[in-house]
């Protein structure tokens, strides 16, 4: 039998026995987990990085965060500073963007069209987040009577053409910032009010919600505590959705006419300021502004695509 | 099927009458009167001029007098030019604006779906990857900005077309393509999701083994399934277009209707203003009640009798 066996070994190339011990079972590791346990944003995180696409747009955006506090400081000359002799300057060293055609420069007009831009962008989804997320979780929380009533409103809100609402009520109010983000909010917040209802509705149901009504919690308490964190992820996408149709808007109105008024400088405002000089080849007049707004819509728009895969819950890996 | 046409008429309906009112009101609410000019007219002529345009009326009575005179399609005249009426000035800005928007619309749907269909079928492949950023791209530079680089290239520096006006059709190409690539790349992008997703699905399996031939499998079965969506946001994509129209008719100078809406605002023509709003919105409104219908009439699967909500 013994030799038997060891012929048996030695044909067994030259694996040492030891190797086929079994190996000891620890009782105490048997329940950790080896790979680290991610939480939802953590992962968010995490598949938002491996998306290259999205991450350049959120690098720019920084960048353009950043100019936009620090661009004007950087350059020595202001933004209405008419220098009635620099008129239509090329790019140069003192004047890194050129000049318009009254003598302002472009670089410093610039930064101050991302900041009003920005500003625009972000108080447009800012104020669409606030009502249409209390508006939408009302809504899809009550149910019935109440739901049927508010989406009756949506409705007919969604079935109005925004931008003439905008138009509107721009010729009326005259035209301003403030004007322009209130005309963009009358209307934008419906998209958001439809998603948190159509996600609230989703989870409503689920035990966790039970517990804090079982509890005695508030309708304000259930919404903000239980609803909202787990709708979190849709919403931050109409955001960053939300943001680019804002720049888009007032850029739009301003080169109209209705938004940001000269001296101030809007990228629309620049760009319309530069129309009549495509024939006399002042090009970085109307390169400048153009570029940054499609460079901020592209940005957010990429960004917004990758952050709606990374927190896409059903692509979870 | 009655009652779903008549629920969406009814909505339509109480949507343009919201238009129309707050227009009415918002216009009141401006101070002064727009008969007030910096020259001075003599009592009795102010006077006179304010029963012309039925201004010495209490408010109430005007917004009766307002809503039939839109009900029988009159908007009145127009104040800062004494030859026109809101009427003339559409009558001759409508053609012109709805040639250019349905040729924005046509060229729009045929090489988005065009675009998204190649995109799906080779799905992660150079097209794909080519016809996504032209999708990309085309969402993020706006109509104006890419109309004035149009201008710059094609007209100025290439002299391919002509820069301006409305007349041959070398004048239309590159308003319409201005107006186009935005609403293009929306429907591209969608189309392809769209067709991806259709793609998976098993009908489409059982078409390519019976042995359709693949244009057949892709055209008839899975593109019919995989275009509802893009039906879906039609209305609004007229509605993106519309607007569009103000600005690309103010760049290329072409004397459409978005023009003289244009040109009413800068004059503060409130009559116009008020007419073309209330024109455009009824139209808008008009054709995403018709989307709706012809939603419901191509998919089976919409019962078109309520069930709430929708």
């Amino acid at each position: 039998m013994l030799p038997a066996t060891k012929q048996k070994k030695n044909n067994h190339s030259d694996i040492p026995d030891e190797w086929f011990q079994p190996k000891q079972r620890d009782e105490e590791q048997a329940e950790t987990v080896v790979r680290p346990s991610l939480s939802y944003w953590q992962d968010a995180w995490r598949r938002l990085r491996q998306n290259k696409l999205a991450m350049s747009g959120l690098i720019f955006l920084i960048f353009l965060g950043f100019m936009s506090i620090f661009g004007p400081i950087l350059s020595p000359h202001s933004v209405s500073d008419q220098i009635l002799s620099n008129q239509n300057q090329a790019p140069s060293s003192t004047h890194w963007f050129g000049t318009d055609d009254l003598g302002r420069d472009v670089f410093t007009r610039t930064w101050y069209g991302a900041r009003i831009s920005l500003f625009v962008g972000l108080m447009a989804a800012l104020i669409d987040f606030f009502i249409g997320v209390t508006y939408g979780g009302i809504s899809g929380y009550k149910g019935g009577r109440t739901d049927s009533f508010m989406m009756r409103i949506i409705e007919i809100l969604y079935g109005l053409p925004y931008l003439l609402v905008v138009i509107l009520l721009l010729v009326v109010m005259g035209p301003s910032l403030l004007t322009i983000i209130v005309a963009l909010t009358v209307t934008g917040w419906v998209g958001m009010a439809r998603i948190v209802r159509g996600q609230v509705l989703q989870i409503k149901h689920n035990e966790f919600v039970l517990a804090s009504q079982s509890f005695g919690a508030k309708t304000k308490r259930i919404i903000r505590k239980n609803l909202l964190p787990n709708t979190m992820g849709p919403i931050i996408v109409q955001m960053t959705l939300t943001v680019p149709t804002a720049i888009f808007a007032e850029a739009f109105l301003s080169f109209l006419g209705l938004g940001i008024q000269s001296p101030f400088a809007s990228w629309g405002v620049m760009a319309n300021d530069a129309l009549g000089t495509i024939l006399s080849g002042h090009w970085w007049r109307l390169f400048f502004p153009a570029f940054f707004i499609s460079a901020t819509m592209f940005a957010f728009n990429v960004l917004g695509d990758g952050l709606q895969d990374a927190l896409d819950p059903k692509l979870r890996r | 099927m009655a009652r779903y046409i008549l629920k969406r008429f009814i909505l339509m309906v109480v949507t343009v009458l919201i238009i129309a009112t707050l227009t009415f009101f918002l216009m009141n609410l401006l101070p002064g009167s727009p008969l007030n000019e910096e020259r001075s007219t003599n009592e009795t002529v102010q006077r006179n001029l304010e029963a012309h345009f039925n201004l010495d009326e209490p408010l109430v009575v005007q917004y009766v007098l307002y809503l039939k005179s839109i009900a029988t399609f009159d908007f009145g005249p127009s104040i800062k030019q004494p030859t026109e009426t809101v009427n003339s000035l559409l009558g001759r800005g409508f053609p012109i604006s709805a040639e250019l928007g349905i040729w924005t619309i046509l060229v729009a749907v045929v090489s988005g779906i065009t675009l998204g269909v190649f995109a799906a079928l080779k799905h992660n492949g150079i097209i794909d990857y080519i016809a996504m950023t032209i999708a990309v791209l085309g969402i993020s530079i706006p109509n104006f900005v890419l109309a004035t680089m149009l201008i710059q290239e094609l007209a100025v520096n290439r002299g391919l077309f002509p820069a301006a006006t409305w007349s041959t059709p070398s004048h239309m190409v590159l308003p319409i393509l201005a107006l186009a690539t935005g609403p293009m790349a929306i429907i591209a992008r969608l189309t392809r999701s769209s067709m991806l997703e259709t793609l998976t699905q098993d009908y489409i399996k059982t078409a390519r083994a019976k042995g359709l031939s693949p244009v057949k499998v892709v055209v008839k079965h899975a593109l019919k399934n995989a275009l509802m969506p893009v039906v879906t946001i039609l209305g609004t994509l007229m509605a993106g277009i519309l607007t569009g129209t103000f600005v690309i008719e103010k760049i290329f100078a072409i004397p459409g209707m978005g023009k003289y809406f244009v040109q009413s605002i800068n004059q503060r023509d409130y009559p116009v203003i008020m007419g073309t709003t209330v024109f455009y919105s009824a139209f808008l409104v008009f054709m995403l009640f018709l989307v709706d219908i012809a939603y419901g009439l191509l998919d089976p699967r919409i019962k078109l009798h309520d069930e709430g909500g929708g």
